[in-house]
This record gives structure tokens, sequence and C-alpha cells, in this order.
């Protein structure tokens, strides 16, 4: 394992993991916020054309070219979805859709054309399909490093105005706050978080990787701040992660990895987060279930002790069971652990029979809003 | 001083806000035609209007969030964008999304952010006047709630303590009081009552024709056009009601009963 750590290749992946897991955890953070996953999704696909182009201007695969085309494909992208939503009736999501397929034919195209040609050096230009992590250099990293630090650093800067512009654009516009510009800017972060996961995971899967680490951020807190932290940290985690088994099991494409690792993270954060996760709220419901059950056992048991006129009355299992339509043992061994109800023999009957304790009798006779049991 | 240099370069100064000709269209369909309005300053006015009216359409035109196709509109007798300060604005509760991770506190804090400027972050004082601003409105206890666990009259005191935070001089506000419960609207109705007593203009969409008499005095009435406008004793009459709601209602015969007839 170690072994591995210390591999010159690895050590540049697991750098360029941790940076992509940084910026596109912080980057999706706003951009889930602001419900624009699918405009994560058309900024990537869109940026392959640009590939494709920027190889064909420098004539050969040159990365600056190649990220610089991806960079402004990715702007024409968001122009054409601009100029859709303002000039026609389609909605944002239409207008995103179609630019997302328009540009990824186009990409495709030009990509089967460019390896028709033969030419020597298109060598692995469809590796920016899905990545190819052990590509990267170290110059690249200076890039992606680059990137990266000008995005935290502006969002750290412009925070309170994201966070504005995120929740309430046209309350911000009242403020007085130039809201255009800074959804320019924030998209184009997006942009340039797009072309540093590019090498790494590819403009299929990069959507991904702006949406899973923030949608499973979410459900672990109310908090934007530490939502935007945890999901920088899952990214980070995910890029790791699929790092390191890629590099133990050879064959294994690091990009597909990296975005399945997130995959179990969301999985994971939606079944088990506290607040909103499936498991947790099925437990709770339950629970809440099973209190009210309970409330209703007693009170029925208070009910026949107070037809009989008799706090210590007996009442037979078998009548409550037939009461409620149901086995309700367990709700009586519950009641009986709470120290509500006492199980008493009554003969000569040979049926268990139940007596509300004096704490039962207490509580049965509580209003239900006051109990404190319910909610 | 003299008067006249004072209000040099200044277009109906005597008013709080001046609409003059003013049209919106979405889609080339105009859904505000010709509208002139005033609103003199210190008055409590309501806007009202049957649903699509255009009366959400007309705060928005005037606070530069809708671009008219003509017209023009002065706060206190400048442009609104030279008078964002002293404007306040509580948009309508549902145009925002309530899962949004965050808190009250930091909600009323919001309105601060104009006055912040940039890159400084709210420190102690700000977070102060946001918390005075929610026991104004009766929430100083839910200052650290998340706002989806508020109720939604509370969070719509969240929104109105975050124009309040703003320290305006004219507050537009657009249905604040659909869908809360009586309390909330008590509560809503003193506050407004209280800035306009504190010589502030307050302009307020308004559904609920049965409360106008008592919490207007000011009355604009809407449809596409501007129906009638003026004190609420002389504006709140049955013929205007028919002819802004075109007697589609069968309450509001009910409501312009309420009318004395003198
Ligand atoms: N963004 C929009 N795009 C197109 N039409 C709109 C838009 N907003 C409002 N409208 C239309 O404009 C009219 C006025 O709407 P609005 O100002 O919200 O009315 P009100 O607030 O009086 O109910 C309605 O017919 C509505 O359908
Ligand atoms: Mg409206």
């Amino acid at each position: 394992m170690l072994d591995i750590l210390s591999d010159f290749t690895l050590q540049n992946v697991m750098i360029g993991a941790t940076l992509l897991g940084i910026i596109s955890g912080v980057l999706g953070t706003f951009a889930v916020l602001r419900k624009q996953s699918l405009l994560g999704d058309t900024l990537s696909h869109a940026a392959l054309p640009g590939i494709c182009i920027g190889f064909l201007v420098a004539g050969t695969r040159s990365l600056p070219f190649i990220l610089t085309g991806a960079l402004l494909a990715g702007a024409a992208a968001a122009l054409v979805v601009v100029f859709l939503t303002r000039t026609t009736r389609l909605k944002t999501d239409a207008s995103l859709g179609i630019a997302l397929s328009v540009f990824f034919a186009l990409g495709i195209v030009l990509l089967t054309m460019i390896q028709n040609q033969g030419n020597a050096a298109q060598g692995g230009l469809d590796s920016f399909l899905f990545g190819q992590a052990a590509a990267i250099l170290r110059s690249d990293l200076y890039v992606m490093g680059a990137i990266t630090l000008t995005a935290v650093a502006l969002v750290t800067g412009l925070w309170k105005e994201f966070k504005l512009i995120s929740f309430d654009p046209s309350y911000a516009r009242t403020l007085g706050l130039p809201v255009l510009a800074l959804e320019v800017l924030l998209t184009t972060m997006i942009a340039l978080a797009v072309v540093v996961g590019l090498q790494m995971v590819g403009v299929i899967l990069m959507a991904a990787m702006i949406i899973a680490p923030a949608v499973a951020a979410r459900q672990w807190t109310n908090k934007l701040g530490v939502m935007a932290a945890l999901s920088a940290l899952f990214g980070v985690v995910s890029g790791l992660v699929g790092s390191v088994i890629s590099a133990s099991a050879t064959g294994l494409s690091t990009g597909p990895l990296i975005v399945l690792a997130a995959s179990v993270i969301v999985v994971t954060s939606l079944v088990f987060a506290p607040e909103t996760g499936l498991l947790p709220t099925a437990l709770r419901v339950r629970r809440d279930k099973f209190s009210l059950k309970s409330r209703l056992v007693l009170g029925t048991i208070y009910r026949l002790a107070a037809e009989h006129g008799d706090p210590a009355y007996p009442a037979e299992q078998a009548m409550i069971d037939a009461f409620h339509r149901t086995d309700t043992s367990a709700v009586l061994s519950r009641l009986e652990q709470r120290g509500l109800v006492r199980s008493t023999a009554h003969h000569p009957e040979p049926t268990p029979h139940w007596v509300l304790t004096p704490k039962g009798l207490e509580q049965a006779q509580t209003p239900l809003d006051q109990s404190g049991e319910t909610q | 001083m003299d008067d006249r240099l004072v209000t040099a370069g200044l277009h109906e100064p005597g008013l709080a806000v001046h609409v003059e000709d003013l049209t919106v269209s979405y889609h080339s369909k105009p859904v505000l035609w010709d509208i002139d309005f005033d609103i003199p300053p210190g008055v409590m006015a309501a806007i009202v209007g049957p649903n699509g009216a255009g009366k959400s359409t007309l705060i928005k035109s005037i606070l530069d969030l809708v671009r008219p196709t003509a017209g023009h509109v002065t706060i206190h007798g400048l442009p609104y964008r030279d008078q964002r300060r002293k404007v306040g604005y509580v948009p309508q509760r549902s145009s925002v999304d309530w899962d949004f991770p965050t808190t009250a506190l930091d909600v009323v804090t919001m309105g601060l952010y104009g006055q912040l400027g940039w890159l400084r972050r709210p420190g102690r004082k700000d977070k102060d006047r946001a918390r005075a601003a929610l026991a104004r409105v009766g929430m100083e206890d839910y200052a650290d709630r998340q706002i989806s666990q508020l109720s939604g009259g509370q969070q719509q005191r969240v929104f109105i303590a975050r124009a309040l935070v703003q320290e305006a001089d004219v507050y537009f506000l657009d249905e604040p009081m659909a869908g809360v419960d009586a309390t909330t609207e008590r509560t809503i109705v003193k506050i407004l009552h209280g800035l306009r007593d504190a010589g502030k203009t307050v302009i307020v969409v308004h559904h609920d024709l049965q409360t106008v008499r008592t919490y207007f005095d000011w009355l604009v009435m809407l449809n596409v056009r501007v129906i009638a406008q003026g004190p609420v004793a002389e504006t709140y009459t049955a013929e205007n009601l028919r002819r802004a709601y075109g007697g589609q209602i069968a309450l509001l015969d009910s409501a312009a009963t309420l009318t004395p007839v003198d």
C-alpha cells in the first residue's frame, strides 16, 4: 500500500483529485442550492466541442489550447441558454437540455472527424470523454491548483453576496447587488471547475462531481458554511478513494471510480443522515406510532377502570386486544417497563390481566397535548 | 433656504411614490397598462385587485425588478436607483425556497448586506441589530431556528424583520397577510401602523377586502389599469369594487355594503 502511495503518477493523480474535490464541492453547493444541477451537466458536456476545436487549432494535443477551448465552449453554451430563455418561451431546464444535446452532439461529430483523419497526434483525445487521470502532469496540477485557489478565494470573499443571490436574488437586487454579474461569475467558476475535472473524470461524468458531494452534504447540516466545507470534504474523499482503488486494481479507470465513490457517499447520506435520512426517519415514524399506540392502550385500560369505578381494575389482555383489533402485548410490556401498568393474576381466569399503576393512572388522565409524548 | 433650490432637480418631491404612464408587458401582452398613481408620504396604502391584476408586477417594476415598456417612477422625488437605501421590500413568501440552509437571524441580517459593502462580513453589531428587528416582530426566541422549521406566519415575520432592519422610509410588502394565523396578522398590522405613525410610507398588496377599511388609510384599486385611488373612505365603494373585480365574487356585495352610503 505504501509502495503505491509513493508512486509519482499516483501522487499526481491524488493531488489532482483533491483539487477537483475541493472546487467541485464548494461550487456544487451553490449550484445545487440554486437548483442549477443541470447547468453543471450542460457546461461539462458542452466542453467537448471546445476540446476538439482547441485540438484542431493547436494541431496537437496541447493542454492550454484544449482547456481554453473547453472554457469558451462552456461560455458559448451558457450564452445560448440565456438567449433561449430570454427570447423564447422555453423554461431554463428545457434550454439547458437543448444546449447540452446540441453541443455534445457537435463534440462527438468533431471527435469522430478528428479520429478519422488518422492524425498521429490525435491519440487519446477521446480520453476526455471519461478522463484519463494517469496522464496528468505536474505542470497540469499548477493550472488546476491556481483555478481552485481562485475559486475558493472568490467564494470566501463574496460569501454573503453568493449566499443572498442563491437564497433570494430579487431581494438582493433591491439592495443594489449586481446580481447578474455575480451569477455570471458563479457560472464561469463552474465552467472552470469543469475544466479542472476534464482530465480526471471527463465531460460525461463531471456533472456528478459537482452535484453528488453537495447533495450528500446537504443531508447532514442546516448551515451553508458547513455544507460547503462538508461538500468539499466529500469531494476530496471520493477523489482519493477513487484514485487509490484505481491504482491498486489495474485496469479500472480512475474517473468512473471517483464518481462511484461519490455516489456511495450520496446513498449513505440519503439513508443514514440523522434528520433527513430514510432510516432515521423510518425509525422516528415507528417510534411515534408506537408512542401513540401506547397512549391509546393506556387510555383503554383507564376507560375500563373508570367504567368499573375501580382504579385498580384488572383488564383482561384479550379484551384490550379485541378493542384494538391487534396483539397489544409488545405495547403492554413497553408500558410495563416504564412503570405505567402492572400485570396481575385475576383468579380464577388464567389469562393475563393488566392494572394501571398510580403513575399510569396519572398519565392516562393527562390530556394528550400536555403529555409531551406526542411529537 | 429657498424652497425652489432644495427641490431643484426633483420630480414630484412631495410624494412618497409617483408613478407615471407605467406600462409592463410579458411576452408582448400588457399586464399593466398606462398606470398613473401617487402615494403621499406617511400613509398606509393598500393595493387591491383580483388575481393576475398585476399587483406584484406593479411593485416589481417600481423596484426595477421588472423592466417596464414605458413610464417612470420616482420615490420622494428621485428615481428609484438613487433612493434604494430608502426603500424596503418584503416579497411574497412563496418567492423563495424555505429549505435553504440558513437561520432566521441570518435571513434578517441579509437586510444589512446593502449597507455592509463588499468583503465585509456582518459583525456583532449587525447581529445585534438583526436580533432587535426579530424582537420587534416577536420572533427573538427563534433567532437560531432553521427557517424550514418555522410556521408560515413566523416565516412572514422573519421577512418583515429583514425589511425593518433596513430602516427604510418607504416599505413595499407583497401579500404579507396571506396564509398567516390571526396572531401574526395582528402583529404585522401593529408593526405597520407603528411605521406609519413614525412618518414612514407603507404600501401593501392586500388580498382581504374585508379588512381594507380597518387597516388602511389609502387605497389603490388595480386591474391591469388603475381603477381608483385615494383615501380609503372615498375610494372603497361598491361601484369601484365592481369595476375592479367585475362582479366576479359574490363576497363583493357583502364587502361593499360595509361602506356607509352617505
Ligand atoms: N414572469 C412572468 N412571465 C410571464 N407572465 C407573467 C410573469 N409574472 C406574471 N405574469 C402574468 O402577469 C399577470 C400579472 O401577474 P401578477 O403581477 O403576479 O398579478 P397579481 O400579483 O395581481 O396576482 C398575470 O396574468 C401573470 O400570469
Ligand atoms: Mg401577486
